[in-house]
């Protein structure tokens, strides 16, 4: 047997590809040690340590800059597209650390591994957005799951908590399944799992008529629906969400949703074009039914948590409106929703977090009565999400909507336009009962009382609202970005 | 062993592995019907690369798959411990307070 040679050069371009993730693995291995060596009342430090990690791992995506770049005999590509989800990903990782420093006082999840949980399942997320590769896709969902499991049911003595990690664990694994058995599928007929052959062997039109090749592309898309919470797939999502502790039901709204949608976008904008006649249908009719499901489900809770959980069901209904058309318009909606959606929704959590006085009972919607005129900052803050959510201008919510929609009625989609249309201005009725609550409902007993935040925790709600604002007004050079990323993702 | 033949069984595993996660209630039986599902698909990226593509791209996947599946066993007992500690059951029926 010849002895194995290895390129210098292509290691190092290989080892630059993942610059940010080896530095978020290294950040969380490091606090996981350092948890250990230092004493009770210094554990604040390890979450400054993840945000540092964090703010470094960023600056080397700015530093790597827009260009391709391909490592592991393409395995992995760090493109436009890569470097988009990075930041999104990474920031939305920064504000749940951010929030993580309030939350972890008061529930007591100040512990190295819950830290590093966290940084853990965001490697996967970066891994499963860049990866070009059917297997590191897989590798990257289950690297990012796995973490989530455990932080779904942290508070190990919660029943709620355990019940949410239970439903989440085994319907994860079960789309796992699903997933794997698809590309198994793909893999059989085609040969190969790298995303970009794929597209050249599609225009084989023996390969598309294939029972096997079919089965295989509809059983990775069950997986992926499973994991964007798609209707009819979305079962586990309002029980995970409410179970978990609430920092990780923001982290999982916002990071997870991207990455993803992330590996979908890849999917079916690179290796599926040559499905697209009989592809569309199924996603117009999965995004339909997600938008409307999500929103009338939505309309009937009391839970603040569950109704923010359904209505993150009906979002990943409006993201796939863009993927319906499988354009770069659509692509490029899609991008900004998803920056967008991470910052509002984290913020809204952010928010419901404060004023909930603890896990479990505090999110009745109850509880939000007479907090607008006593606690006027966070009223203005809560307020702002929810109509970013909703979709009123001049929010950053409003214009990514209108992308997305306008987007799905120049590839001539009408119909699923006006569909979204009027569940967007369903959903407003329920955000908007959350802000008559806090204005006009007076409370049976006393108003709530906030829990003070900490400096950090104020920061990002001011940062979240800062971007829904900003991007609200002045859309136009972060939607070139997007329409970058996704054009460096065709080339 | 030929290509059909594995192929067969592969799939026979999968739709084992599908109908004991569909009608199990017991977490652990569930568990394990995940588990002959990634097996299945294993089966299959090893007939594969083996017969067809000639290259070890399956194989691999396979061990990686393998060490997946060790890794979502170990969290999904490490879960249903805590479970059957404050609850006494693994039963998923009996996981049914979180509702709306």
């Amino acid at each position: 047997m010849a002895p194995i040679s290895i390129d210098a050069a292509a290691l190092l371009t290989s080892v630059q590809s993942i610059v940010p993730e080896i530095i978020v693995v290294a950040t969380a291995i490091f606090v996981l040690l350092l948890d250990l060596a230092i004493s009770e009342e210094k554990k604040h430090l390890l979450c400054g340590m993840g945000l540092l990690g964090i703010g470094v791992a960023l600056f080397s995506v700015y530093a790597l800059g827009q260009g391709r770049i391909e490592g592991f005999s393409g395995m992995i590509v760090h493109d436009g597209m890569g470097a988009f989800f990075d930041v999104v990903i990474l920031s939305a990782c920064a504000l749940t650390f951010l929030m993580a420093t309030g939350y972890s006082e008061w529930e007591g999840t100040h512990k190295g591994e819950f830290y590093s949980l966290i940084l853990l399942s965001t490697s996967g997320m970066m891994f499963m957005a860049k990866g070009t590769d059917l297997m590191t896709v897989f590798l990257g969902l289950e690297t990012l799951s796995i973490p989530i499991y455990v932080l779904v049911g942290f508070h190990r003595n919660r029943m709620s908590s355990l019940e949410g990690a239970l439903k989440y664990f085994l319907l994860g694994a079960f789309a796992s399944g699903f997933l794997l058995y698809g590309i198994a599928l793909i893999y059989a007929v085609t040969g190969t799992t790298k995303i970009p052959v794929l597209a050249t062997m599609l225009y084989d039109p023996r390969i598309l008529a294939s029972p096997l090749f079919l089965a295989g592309t509809g059983l990775l898309l069950v997986g992926f629906a499973f994991k964007v919470s798609l209707v009819p797939f979305h079962m586990w999502t309002p029980d995970a969400y409410e179970g978990a502790p609430t920092v990780v039901t923001a982290f999982m709204s916002a990071a997870v949703k991207a990455a993803a949608f992330a590996a979908l976008i890849r999917v079916l904008l690179v290796a599926l074009p040559g499905m697209q006649p009989v592809l569309w249908k199924v996603l117009w009719g999965l995004a339909v039914l997600t938008m409307t499901v999500g929103n009338l489900s939505a309309l009937v809770q009391n839970n603040v948590k569950r109704l923010l959980a359904y209505s993150s069901i009906a979002h990943a209904g409006y993201i796939l409106v863009g993927l319906v058309s499988g354009d770069v318009l659509g692509g490029q909606a899609s991008l900004f929703y998803l920056l967008v959606y991470a910052f509002m929704n984290m913020g809204a959590f952010g928010v419901v977090m404060l004023i909930a006085q603890k896990e479990d009972e505090g999110y009745d919607i109850a509880n939000l009565a007479g907090i607008g005129f006593k606690y006027p900052a966070l009223g203005a803050l809560l307020t702002l999400f929810l109509i970013s959510l909703g979709g009123i201008p001049p929010t950053a919510g409003f214009v990514g909507k209108f992308y997305l929609f306008s987007a799905a009625v120049k590839n001539g989609y009408i119909w699923l336009a006006v569909i979204g249309v009027l569940n967007s201005a369903a959903s407003i009725y329920y955000y908007l009962r959350m802000v008559v609550y806090m204005y006009m409902v007076t409370p049976d007993v006393e108003v709530a009382v906030p829990r003070p935040p900490r400096i950090l925790f104020s920061m990002a709600l001011c940062a979240s609202a800062v971007v829904v604002v900003v991007l609200g007004i002045i859309p136009r050079s972060v939607l070139e970005i997007a329409e970058r990323s996704v054009l460096s993702l065709l080339m | 062993m030929t290509l059909d033949k594995l192929l067969v069984i592969g799939a026979a595993l999968f739709c084992c592995g599908l109908y004991t996660i569909l009608t199990r209630r017991n977490a652990v039986a569930v568990l394990m019907g995940v588990e002959l599902v990634l097996n299945a698909a294993n089966i299959n990226f090893v007939a594969f690369s083996h017969y067809v593509s000639q290259l070890i791209g399956g194989q691999i996947f396979a061990v990686f798959v393998i060490v997946l599946a060790a890794a979502e066993a170990a969290v999904a007992l490490a879960i249903f411990l805590r479970m059957f500690a404050t609850t006494g059951t693994v039963e998923v029926d009996m996981a049914d307070h979180l509702k709306g």
